[in-house]
């Protein structure tokens, strides 16, 4: 076995307007360790080409809790991109 | 539908009052958002909401648990997901308070912070059969930092 480099792997759930750009709702992404919210949104810009429409600081959640792009990403952590809120 | 705040179905402000009066509690303030047939200039035929559900029930209740905490209120707040037309509620707070300045202040707070931190999302259908997503900071919002200080544990900054 060969040493890998340490990777944290979470699920993107993609909403509205978000999910529209990216033609999904749900993404799977592996990131070096240690990696936060931004280091995310870097690699989807990477992998996905329409991904380039997503802002650089999207409003953000970790398991249902507001987050922001510094909050770190744990293995099997759920990752919601959260477009412009729109509520009530 | 069995969630507390989120609903498929029309909304019944009479059953939120029912919720939230008591004998102790001399008024109720309510707020009731609909559906507007013009946005930004252009005609609204209807109006499709969706949302992070999970969350947003989440939200709902911690948003519940503050003003409950504030003020000496009871709250119940419902939000309609789907499909709205015209005139249609959207969404319905109940407020319940001892005396009426409460009723008023803990209303306006929820509606705030919902609209503030609630994942829910809505795309307008206009007249002309096209649609797009509603941005409430505008649409010289597109290229700027959207992230707001909502904070990791609902807290604010300063």
């Amino acid at each position: 076995m060969t040493a890998s480099v340490e990777t944290v792997t979470v699920k993107v759930l993609l909403f509205a307007s978000y999910a529209d750009w990216i033609g999904r709702d749900t993404v799977e992404v592996s990131l070096p360790a240690p990696a936060t919210v931004s280091d995310l949104v870097r690699q989807l810009r990477e992998e996905f080409p329409q991904a380039d429409r997503l802002p650089t600081r999207p409003l953000s959640a970790i398991n249902a809790v507001h987050a922001t792009v510094d909050s770190p990403l744990r293995e099997g952590d759920e990752v919601a991109l959260l477009p412009p809120l729109a509520g009530g | 539908m069995s969630s507390p705040y989120l609903t498929e179905h029309p909304l019944d402000l009479a059953s939120l009052l029912a919720r939230v009066g008591a004998s102790d509690r001399g008024g109720i303030a309510s707020f009731v958002g609909l559906v507007r047939d013009h946005h930004a200039g252009r005609e609204v035929k209807r109006l499709e909401y969706s949302a992070y559900a999970p969350m947003a029930e989440a939200e709902c209740a911690v948003i519940v648990a503050e003003a409950e905490t504030k003020w000496p209120v009871r709250v119940a707040i419902s939000h309609r997901i789907g499909t709205l037309e015209v005139g249609e509620a959207a969404v319905a707070i109940a407020v319940a308070a001892p005396h009426r300045g409460e009723a008023f202040e803990a209303c306006r707070y929820v509606i705030e912070e919902l609209k503030r931190r609630v994942p829910i999302w809505k795309r307008e259908w206009y007249a002309d059969g096209s649609s797009d997503w509603v941005n409430p900071a505008g649409a010289n919002a597109a290229n700027a930092p959207e992230e707001v200080a909502i904070g990791a544990a609902g807290g604010r900054h300063g």
